[in-house]
């Protein structure tokens, strides 16, 4: 077979779905850190999770305010599963000033969440954390974390701000905003927090309120601001050696076009129109114009498209990206893109739905969309990044594939992988496969539809290239010549061929890699962000001497060749998927195989525990 | 870099002939679109721009057929989203020389939103929108240019949505060139095509254009010689805005804010409303006017200069790399926060 972009084998061992997450609240003694980490542990418990505490705070009763020794914290540990400590390192630090980050940082993992209140972070305050400079001014903490620098304090003024209370009193509200803010992150239930305000300050009509309202008001801020929690939890035990970085799926879908960009020497223009979790890859862009990205902000998502399709017609690499609800308004344009066998890359960064749904939750529920959301016959290719780095490839490959078929390309990332961040080994260029772009420039023998016998691809011409001055449209038109044609032969072979074109980009697909046996009882597939799910569960189940292997399916359209062959050498097939069922109708009406579905439609990442129990429960039915 | 200058130099001598693809033109016998097109095939050697380098985008309708019948590169896009594509086009091309074509359904109801930001941006291309205040692709329903109470098949009793006047749409989105002519008046659409083309911005060019079939004589108000002669204003920059047969000239004045029509030989020469294309408050006032109270404006009503879209956006690129050099992936990848697991 041919070249291909690194496979996801290898990298990726020991990389679990997030199942547990490790919080830790940290502030000055006079925070309340206390009480925010009991409450929300109270809301935890609610919520049905395990878990286990660890309160710390200074031995002096009253410690100096600002300082490092003064610095309270409280952590815990959540899961679906068995919690049975408070864990070791962080995926959420919440710091109320510049003491509080200084004491913990280190103990968040990298592309942990990060939660500042910037209110604090000024010139008293540093000085007596030790900090000679504001470290929320350099962009070190971004880079390592998602770093998400709130002024909690002001905000909290403003929400109390009619009250009859002191600056000083509204101030104090501030750790009910930042409980707010982490139980929206978490989406833990405010009821338990809020029945305790009311108890507690039963007397204090106005205390009670304000902290009702610094609650309330931190939930909103989570969820106006669009706060994403779910991320990749990493163990750091068999990672292969070489450099690191944090690496999240956004910034891996820009790095790998601005990879593509120099390797093809052409120009991207990327259109798009913002919206969650897609905007974070146009902002991401929008910083290196040093590598010929030209970032529109498109109008709407229709003109998003259709600008990444002219400048495909002008010789570009066109790109476009949304999430679901504006990859609906691109199907019009994709379509055109079919027809005009022009290269487009579309990114998906799928979210809940219907609709605008859950604009922060993680779906795969737009495969169908993906494979056939527009009218009439209009494939595209489709490809699915199985972690946060690994969209760095899939970027880099969809350019590839997009230039050398003459096709539109879509990349089905999410909400888990565009915000989780891991990290990454960082990528041995040269080891990518050349983009290879060839402009037309011979006039001898021209035709708009002349096609490579090998690919099917038509040859791309640059406007400005003279004597191939031609033109194309969404009209159906004569293969070869590309003049309009309504003759119905004609149709029927240029709706066949575009398919084939399609079909052919299995050439590019190396053999699917297999984790376990090559024949047994029960064959796994996967595809997407629920990689390290299934991978957790599937070799749970085999250190457990069970015959189970799993497959992810990187390439969803076409589908790789050998997998027929595979899908043959089970007894039984799951295929656990953040949808109703998409993967496994493809998978059944493709190969007339027995596929059965795993399917929860949260918002959440699958657990590798429900996984295991799928995989139990089907190898003991009788199905 | 203007795409106008761009081989200028080398640029071979064409006739109309050169422009004139080989593709069966499939307008009804009558159609408006034909002068058009003849005329605009007239006006490409003038621009001194290689015929390599010009480009022409449509949506859909049966104006937007027009690319196939150009010996140029074109593209028929799909239905009123021909200003995005030449957004990205010109972006991707600043070189090149891009023309849209656009039909009053195309360009303002399913493309108006294009439309309104293509103007607004000011990216560097040539707008024809062709008005024939009817949707004839789609067999003669009514456009959003179409008359109120307008009795169309979808409207067998009357329209009931007012028109938009696409003068005063452009306007209002910050168009850098506004102007009108008329698919029967040759002389004034070769004039008006050179102007539109020749400027430097989106070029936003209303061609009044006859749909013979679903919707004839539409603007017979500057067809009917008699009604031409009495409301057809023609805008000439410096000159005073003068209309009507010339025994009973007409003058255009500002009564405060407002237009009024007198006899223009009641009044002295210096109360006349002398036309100027920079004067953006004055071409508002013009684009709303219309037959039968007041005469129907044909000519440049508005030509000043702005920041163009492509033109700014590629200097923000040519500024970074000039200070930073060109990008480059292998140091970004381990450039910030990078450690080694061995
Ligand atoms: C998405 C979509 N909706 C509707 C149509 C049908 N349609 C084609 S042309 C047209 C109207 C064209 O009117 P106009 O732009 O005024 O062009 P004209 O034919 O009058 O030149 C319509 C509604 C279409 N092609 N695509
Ligand atoms: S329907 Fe009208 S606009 Fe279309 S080609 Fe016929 S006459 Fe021209
Ligand atoms: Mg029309």
């Amino acid at each position: 077979m041919s070249e291909t972009v690194a496979p996801v084998t290898g990298v990726q061992k020991g990389r679990r779905g997030l199942e547990r997450a490790v919080i830790r609240f940290a502030g000055d003694s006079g925070d309340g850190m206390q009480l925010t980490g009991e409450q929300f542990t109270t809301e935890t418990a609610w919520a049905g999770n395990d878990l286990a505490t660890l309160p710390n705070f200074p031995a002096e009763i009253r410690a100096p305010a600002g300082t490092l020794f003064g610095v309270s914290s409280f952590q815990l540990q959540f899961g679906s599963q068995r919690v049975y400590t408070p864990g070791d390192r962080l995926d959420c630090l919440v710091a109320m000033n510049p003491a509080a980050l200084k004491v913990h940082l280190a103990d968040l993992r990298p592309g942990g969440l990060l939660i500042v209140n910037t209110a604090a972070f000024e010139k008293r305050n540093l000085d007596k954390a030790g900090y000679a400079q504001n470290p929320l001014d350099d962009s070190t903490l971004a880079e390592r974390y998602r770093l998400h620098a709130v002024d909690m304090s002001g905000l909290t003024l403003e929400a109390l701000k009619d009250l009859s209370l002191s600056a000083n009193e509204k101030e104090r509200c501030k750790n009910f905003f930042a409980l707010g803010l982490v139980s929206w992150i978490y989406t833990r239930p405010l009821e338990s927090t809020l029945d305790w305000i009311n108890k507690k300050f039963a007397k204090n009509a106005v205390v009670a309120d304000a902290n009702t309202r610094a609650l309330k008001a931190g939930h909103a801020f989570g969820e106006t601001a669009e706060f994403f929690a779910e991320s990749y939890e990493i163990e750091a035990a068999d990672m292969p050696a070489g450099l690191y970085r944090a690496m999240t799926g956004n910034r891996a879908l820009a790095w790998g076009l601005l990879a593509a960009a120099q390797r093809s020497e052409l120009p991207v223009v990327y259109g798009a129109y913002p919206i969650t979790p897609a905007s974070s890859v146009l902002e991401e862009l929008a910083l290196h114009k040093r590598f010929r990205i030209r970032t529109i902000q498109a109008e709407d998502e229709i003109a998003a498209a259709t600008a990444a399709i002219g400048a495909a017609f002008g010789g570009a690499v066109g790109v476009t990206c949304s999430s679901g609800p504006g990859i609906a308004l691109k199907g019009e344009a994709i379509g055109l893109a079919v027809t005009a066998e022009l290269p487009l890359v579309i990114f998906d960064i799928q979210r809940g739905g219907p609709s605008t749904g859950l604009p922060t939750k993680t779906e795969q529920a737009d495969l169908m969309q993906a494979l056939y959301g527009r009218n009439s016959e209009s494939p595209v290719v489709v490809l699915a990044p199985a972690t946060p780095g690994d969209c760095f490839y899939v970027a880099y490959e969809a350019v590839r594939i997009a230039i050398k078929y003459m096709v539109p390309v879509m990349v089905l990332s999410d909400g888990f992988l565009a915000n989780g961040s891991e990290p990454w080994l960082i990528p041995d260029l040269a080891a990518l496969p050349p983009i290879e772009v060839k402009f037309r420039t011979e006039k001898e023998g021209f035709f708009p539809y002349l096609r490579d016998p090998a690919t099917l691809s038509r040859p791309w011409v640059k406007p400005g290239t003279p004597g191939l001055e031609h033109r194309i449209g969404g009209i159906e038109k004569q293969d070869v010549t590309g003049n309009i044609s309504y003759d119905p032969e004609n149709h029927d072979h240029m709706v066949r061929t575009r398919a084939e074109k399609v079909r052919r980009v299995g050439q590019e697909i190396p053999p699917t890699s297999i984790n376990g046996p090559a024949t047994g009882d029960l064959l796994v597939v996967g595809w997407g962000s629920t990689y390290g799910a299934i991978t957790a569960a599937v070799e749970r189940a085999q250190a457990e001497g069970k015959s189970v292997a799993a497959v992810h399916l990187r390439h969803l359209n076409p589908l790789p060749p050998d997998l027929g062959h595979i899908l043959r050498e089970y007894r039984k097939i799951l295929v656990p998927e953040i949808n109703s069922g998409q993967l496994v109708r493809v998978l059944r009406a493709e190969y007339l195989v027995d596929a059965v579905g795993f399917n929860r439609v949260r918002g959440l990442p699958l657990a590798s525990d429900e996984i295991g129990d799928a995989i139990e429960q089907l190898l003991r039915s009788q199905r | 870099m203007s795409a106008t200058g761009a081989g200028a130099a080398a640029t071979p001598r064409y006739t109309k002939k050169d422009f004139e693809s080989d593709q069966d033109v499939r307008w009804c016998p009558g159609c408006g679109d034909y002068a058009i097109l003849s005329a605009v095939q007239k006006s490409m050697p003038d621009l001194g721009i290689p015929k390599e380098n010009i480009v022409f985008i449509s949506g859909i309708g049966c104006s937007s057929r027009f690319p196939y019948y150009m010996n140029t590169y074109g593209f028929h896009t799909i239905h009123g989203r021909a200003p995005a594509i030449a957004t990205g086009l010109k972006v991707a091309r600043p070189d090149l020389k891009v023309f849209v074509v656009t039909g009053d359904g195309d360009g303002l109801s399913i493309g108006g939103n294009h439309m309104l930001h293509v103007l607004r941006r000011n990216v560097d291309v040539t707008i024809l929108l062709f008005n024939n205040r009817i949707y004839g692709l789609t067999k003669g329903q009514y456009s959003p240019t179409s008359e109120l109470g307008k009795v169309t098949k979808s409207t067998p009793i009357g329209s009931a949505d007012r028109p938009v006047n696409p003068l005063s749409f452009a306007l209002g989105c910050g168009a850098t060139f506004v102007g009108r002519t008329v698919d029967r008046n040759i002389p004034h659409m070769d004039e008006m095509l050179r102007r539109a083309a020749a400027h430097r911005g989106t070029g936003f060019l209303e061609i009044l254009q006859n749909c013979n079939v679903y919707n004839h004589l539409a603007w017979n108000v500057v067809y009917d010689k008699a009604s031409k002669l009495q409301h057809e204003l023609r805008l000439e920059h410096g000159k005073p805005l003068l209309f009507g047969p010339p025994d009973d000239r007409r003058a255009l004045v500002m009564e405060g804010v407002t237009p009024r029509i007198v006899r223009a030989k009641d009044v002295p020469e210096s109360a006349l409303w002398v036309h100027d294309e920079k004067n953006l408050n004055a071409a508002r006032l013009l684009a709303d006017l219309f037959a039968p109270d007041f005469p129907v404006p044909i000519g440049v009503l508005a030509d000043i200069e702005a920041p163009i879209y492509e033109d700014v956006l590629l200097e923000q690129e040519r500024r970074a790399i000039a200070e930073r050099g060109a990008g480059d992936i292998a140091k970004l990848l381990t450039s910030g926060d990078t450690w080694k697991i061995d």
